[in-house]
């Protein structure tokens, strides 16, 4: 939970956001994220984001489901509860491999769900700063994250050179929070002060 | 840009060279087998069987995969189209020799007085056999065979014309592209009532006739098409090697890789799936199929498909840096190509070989032969065309395609 000062500067299409995006990060400003109401193809790389180790994560979580079924039911089938199923082995593999298909595609996509919420920090409840009400509709908002060493003046002219139709700052949490969007008072007085 | 494919020389002589080997290996194969015991001759031709029905079936899938990428409207094919398209174009070349093949082991094999590959053949006095007559008999099987093959060659053909004639066609125009998605809806439709369903129970599983499976055809299919793709993706990276495809790139060959690998865990979908109930269920004259072919004379060449179709796909092809990378694809390529075609070796086999089967000079040989027909033949249709089809209204969309 950390308060901080950031530059808010929107764009109304797309074709301007990427120059936008280019120029801030070969201008040395931070760059806090960026904000588009629909996923925007290329945007990552123009980001500079690289590739997660998400799918490494679902090849682990896959390799446990697998073991986790077959190491139960070869348990249970061997040495817990022994049961006669017309004369089959009690290790009867071919008879385990769908319940371990079915484990293994169980425990990669909720293991790949909850990592990538993790990831992004998303979850019922999280709550992140919205810097802008018209981000989820048509604005494309690019936030850069100030502090006392740089101009606010510099870093709204900055963003209006990029092609920025709108800009402000703002004080802003910068991390996640867990509360409700219908007690937020104090939260929006902060805001109200700058 | 009009990219024009010229013959280099060391794929002409590969090419024609492997044809000689086919060539030479029929020929000392006539002499000694054809003069053998019952045995040797049934050798000569359940391999010729094999074989030509392998191959038609893997060019077959460059003609469906052309029909679902046009249904689909797939960008990311057009920028190799004119692979798929070249051996579409030669299904008639495989199609000709399985039916010949295929057609001769029905009609003309008579050993002693019984059919030693198509049992069927003489249904009389086998009450399942005769059963099952009223399909399963000289004149179904020719007409399938005919009609199966004609469809093929006639859709492969089809469609490569319709590609040409876009050429032609008046800048941005895209009559001629939607007249290609309603032949590939047809096409889509024929393939189903073929390759989907009838025709590898009677090309394949009436080997074996008192043995049925429903998942056969699905089976069969799942091996075709991931060869197939093997196919084309040989032909992409050939191509590019010689300095060709300039506008293929790891993005195209990535999404060539995800069908491979795909398609082999589909194989093994389909493959397991046919076990296993049979396993499960234990029925004798069910378990007989497999009785043979895993724990009998053929374990070896069981788990072998097992590890090269499954194993080593899944293994290999499933991070994202090893289908980006040409080594490995082109490995896994043959790989997959040479695992089904033992796949069909263990269809084939069992039925008319028994215990007592051979993968030697001969069924390599064979195989050599028509790898090298394949080559020869579809090498010399990508001569014909520019290898870009700069008129087709996807192109931009297939250059920018990201995987």
């Amino acid at each position: 939970m950390a308060i901080k000062k950031f530059a808010v500067g929107c764009y109304d299409d797309v074709a301007g956001l990427f120059p936008a995006v280019e120029k801030v990060r070969n201008s040395g400003y931070k760059l806090h994220d960026v904000y588009t109401p629909f996923p925007v193809h290329g945007l990552d790389k123009a980001l500079g984001h690289k590739d997660t180790d998400l799918h490494v994560a679902g090849f682990i979580y896959g390799i446990t489901g697998t073991a986790t079924a077959l190491g139960f039911m070869g348990w249970i089938f061997t040495s817990d509860w022994p049961t006669n199923f017309g004369g089959k082995p009690h290790f009867a593999l071919p008879a385990f491999i769908p319940i371990t298909f079915e484990t293994t595609v169980l425990f990669a996509a909720v293991g790949m769900v909850l990592t990538f919420c993790y990831l992004n920090q998303i979850m019922p409840g999280v709550k992140k700063h919205v810097f802008h009400k018209r981000q989820t509709d048509d604005l494309f908002v690019v936030v850069l994250e100030l502090n006392e060493h740089v101009s606010e003046q510099e870093a709204i002219d900055f963003l209006k050179s990029t092609g920025a139709m709108e800009t402000k700052v703002e004080m802003a949490e910068s991390e996640w929070w867990y509360g409700r969007f219908d007690k937020e008072e104090e939260y929006e007085k902060l805001n109200a002060t700058v | 840009m009009n990219e024009r494919f010229e013959l280099p020389a060391r794929l002409k002589t590969t090419s024609i060279a492997l044809m000689l080997v086919g060539v030479l290996v029929l020929i000392i194969g006539g002499i000694t087998l054809l003069n053998g015991d019952h045995h040797d001759q049934t050798r000569f031709w359940i391999v010729l069987l094999q074989t030509s029905v392998f191959f038609v079936m893997i060019t077959a899938a460059s003609v469906f995969i052309q029909a679902a990428a046009s249904l689909a409207q797939g960008g990311w094919i057009v920028a190799y189209k004119r692979v798929p398209e070249a051996i579409g174009a030669n299904v008639w070349v495989f199609g000709l020799i399985a039916a010949v093949v295929l057609l001769f082991i029905a009609f003309g094999l008579d050993i002693d007085g019984h059919n030693p590959i198509y049992h069927w053949v003489h249904p009389e006095g086998d009450a399942i056999l005769e059963g099952k007559s009223a399909f399963l008999n000289k004149g179904m099987f020719a007409g399938f065979t005919i009609v199966t093959v004609a469809l093929w060659a006639f859709f492969g053909r089809k469609f490569r014309a319709l590609s040409l004639a876009q050429e032609k066609a008046p800048k941005n125009s895209t009559k001629i592209y939607w007249t290609m998605v309603k032949w590939s809806a047809g096409f889509l439709l024929v393939y189903a009532l073929t390759q989907m369903s009838t025709t590898p129970w009677m090309w394949l599983m009436s080997i074996d006739a008192h043995w049925y499976s429903t998942m056969y055809s699905w089976y069969t299919f799942a091996s075709a098409f991931v060869s197939g793709m093997a196919v084309i993706m040989l032909f992409v990276l050939t191509l590019k090697n010689h300095g060709y495809l300039e506008l293929v790139t790891k993005e195209h060959t990535h999404d060539l890789g995800k069908f491979m690998f795909a398609f082999s865990i589909f194989w093994t979908y389909v493959w397991f799936a046919q076990y296993m109930l049979i396993w499960y269920s234990n029925i004798p004259e069910e378990t007989t199929y497999f009785k043979i072919r895993q724990q009998g004379p053929y374990g070896l060449i069981w788990y072998s498909v097992f590890i090269i179709n499954f194993i080593m796909p899944i293994l290999v092809l499933m991070s994202r840096p090893s289908k980006r990378n040409y080594f490995t694809v082109t490995f896994m390529a043959m790989a997959i190509i040479f695992g089904h075609w033992l796949d069909f070796f263990i269809m084939a086999m069992p039925g008319p070989m028994g215990a007592d089967w051979s993968l030697n000079w001969y069924e390599l040989g064979v195989f050599a032969g028509f790898a090298g027909l394949l080559m020869f033949v579809v090498y010399n249709t990508l001569t014909k065309a520019s290898l870009i089809p700069e008129n087709h209204p996807l192109l931009k969309e297939a250059v920018l395609h990201e995987s």
